[in-house]
């Protein structure tokens, strides 16, 4: 089992969750969270007052797959989630040592 | 009140036709005018009253309250973070419900009872001697409670206006008893000096709607204020963005149609003269947005929102005081010297002479009812208001309106600076630094938007 984490500009969500959903996804987890990497910020100016906004809004898309879905979610992500611009985003991938659906107690493969 | 019969105009024609009769009824008239004049010196009756001139004040009232409550509330709240946002609205909110007791009490008396050079008389004090049917010199055709409270909402506004400078910031207390003082030493007098017949009138000052009374009082009192009380925490070092602009865009649309009333109104009659100052303001507004918005576009490469609202603030604070002496295509040329004007004040201005005033209440007001007033030297019309001005070959009346900017400059910046300091002794001006990290809005009134 992988945990995929992404982090997209916030109006790709739809694409992305619908590709995913269309590979076998049925499940995600979105916050909404602020970062910078190599886009850094960017300025705003009121009234000729400028100010450097470091933190740009992002989604963080959390799914959670059995380990031969994973290559393919990654791909999915990608592709729908690309603009090509800087601030694209970036994706990591992790292991899930154990998983657990609360209402059922199934576990593992079964709780995805 | 009777007609008293006009001997003149009965005795004057041997021969009676047609023509003459006519004449007659209508010097009759005239005497009837006259003798209602001469009845009561001070306050003439009720015979007088315009039923239509009456509705129109009573809806341009209820326009220039509007502006104040939500106009200005709105306006100015969507220009400060979010944790400011209720105590900005709560200062618009104090200088309607104070401003409002104070003017019956006193302010409407000392201002429009009365025609000595400094101030008015206590005759009217708490509208003693109002009737149902008195009307005031100033405005013969409506009833005194209705210019009374038409004049009410001015007061107010200018009140409601100064606080935008030291927004962020400033004790609500020290903000309560700083108001009552500049209501009292700074807008009472000036007021009179200008509307109520006092010596910047006799000398000829002309301000239609308020450019000095209004605008440039407050916009002065805003840059004193904002001098004494000192630049707000992380000024210039850290992101003091708007919570929300869009709120701010709500209240520019409130303010714009507001000042129908407020510009239209001045004229205190339904009639043509109302009308075209309403369409001067209406064409300033829009002349005023376009420029700072074109500005921004050509150096900064966008237009923005802020930009395009503070224009038409601009250019509708500009106009006021010479709507109602200048025709619509001057209208559009003073909306766009307001425009570049008051975008120099606001971007290069306040930097170089680094005053934080929060909402700008100098650059946009401040310097809008300063050029205004000089453009209303300018541009006047006597065809308008029967005031010719630089252009109509009248190089005399631009005189008299700066001598009229300059006692405005001097009395609202001297005095203000004075109350500040008064009512430091009482009540600090600021909160505390960990109440200004914390935000106006839970440590001065106890509540927060989530």
């Amino acid at each position: 089992m992988k945990l995929v984490v992404a982090i997209i500009k916030p109006f790709k969500l739809d694409e992305v969750r619908q590709a995913l959903t269309a590979i076998g996804v049925h499940g995600m987890t979105v916050t909404e969270v602020k970062g910078y990497g190599r886009q850094k910020g960017h300025t705003e100016i009121y009234r000729g007052a400028e100010y450097v906004v470091n933190f740009l809004p992002k989604l963080r898309i959390e799914i959670a797959v059995t380990s031969d879905l994973a290559e393919r979610a990654v791909e999915v992500i990608t592709a729908n989630a690309r603009t090509g611009q800087i601030g694209d985003g970036k994706i990591f991938v992790t292991p899930i040592d154990h998983a657990l659906r609360i209402r059922t107690g199934e576990t593992d493969s079964d709780a995805l | 009140m009777r007609a008293i019969p006009c001997r003149a105009a009965a005795s004057a024609a041997p021969v009676e036709t047609r023509l003459t009769r006519r004449r007659r009824t209508w010097l009759g008239a005239g005497c009837t005018l006259l003798a209602a004049g001469f009845a009561t010196p001070a306050f003439a009756q009720a015979n007088t009253i315009n039923t239509a001139d009456t509705a129109w004040m009573i809806v341009a009232t209820a326009l220039v309250l509007m502006m104040t409550i939500p106009g200005l509330a709105l306006f100015y709240s969507g220009m400060v973070r979010k944790k400011n946002v209720l105590a900005t609205m709560a200062q618009s909110l104090a200088a309607v419900t104070m401003i409002s007791i104070l003017w019956v009490a006193f302010g409407y008396s000392l201002v429009f009872s009365g025609h000595g050079p400094w101030l008015g008389t206590l005759d009217r004090w708490f509208l003693t001697g109002m009737t149902m049917d008195s009307v005031n010199p100033a405005a013969k055709t409506i009833p005194e409670a209705l210019f009374m409270l038409y004049q009410m909402t001015f007061a107010i506004i200018t009140v409601a206006l100064v606080a935008g400078s030291v927004a962020d910031r400033m004790r609500f207390s020290a903000y309560l008893l700083f108001s009552i003082g500049w209501f009292m030493f700074v807008y009472v007098p000036l007021a009179h000096w200008i509307w109520g017949g006092g010596f910047l009138g006799s000398a000829g000052v002309l301000d239609f709607a308020g450019g000095l009374v209004v605008h440039l009082s407050a916009g002065i009192g805003g840059l004193v204020a904002a001098k004494v009380v000192g630049q707000r925490h992380g000024y210039g070092t850290e992101n003091l963005s708007p919570f929300d602009l869009s709120l701010a865009v709500v209240g520019t649309g409130l303010l714009w149609v507001g000042w129908f009333g407020f510009n239209g109104g001045s004229a205190l009659a339904a009639n043509s003269r109302a009308v075209m100052a309403i369409i001067a303001t209406h064409l300033s507004a829009c002349a005023g947005a376009l420029t700072w918005g074109a500005i921004e576009w050509s150096t900064r490469r966008k237009p923005s929102v802020l930009g395009m609202i503070s224009g038409a603030v601009a250019g509708l604070g500009t106009i006021t005081p010479a709507s109602g002496f200048v025709t619509p295509w001057q209208g559009i040329v003073i909306g766009i010297v307001a425009g570049l004007a008051c975008y120099w004040a606001c971007t290069w201005l306040k930097l170089r002479f680094k005053y934080d005033d929060s909402l700008d209440v100098f650059g946009v007001h401040g310097i809008g009812g300063l050029t205004g007033t000089l453009l209303t030297g300018i541009f006047a019309t006597a065809s308008i208001g029967g005031a010719s001005g630089l252009i109509e070959g009248n190089p005399r009346l631009l005189l008299s309106q700066l001598y009229g900017v300059g006692v405005t400059l001097i009395w609202s910046a001297a005095a203000t600076f004075v109350l500040l300091k008064l009512v430091s002794l009482f009540v600090p001006l600021r909160v505390s630094r960990e109440h200004e990290l914390e935000g106006l809005d839970i440590t001065q009134h106890g509540e927060a938007l989530q």
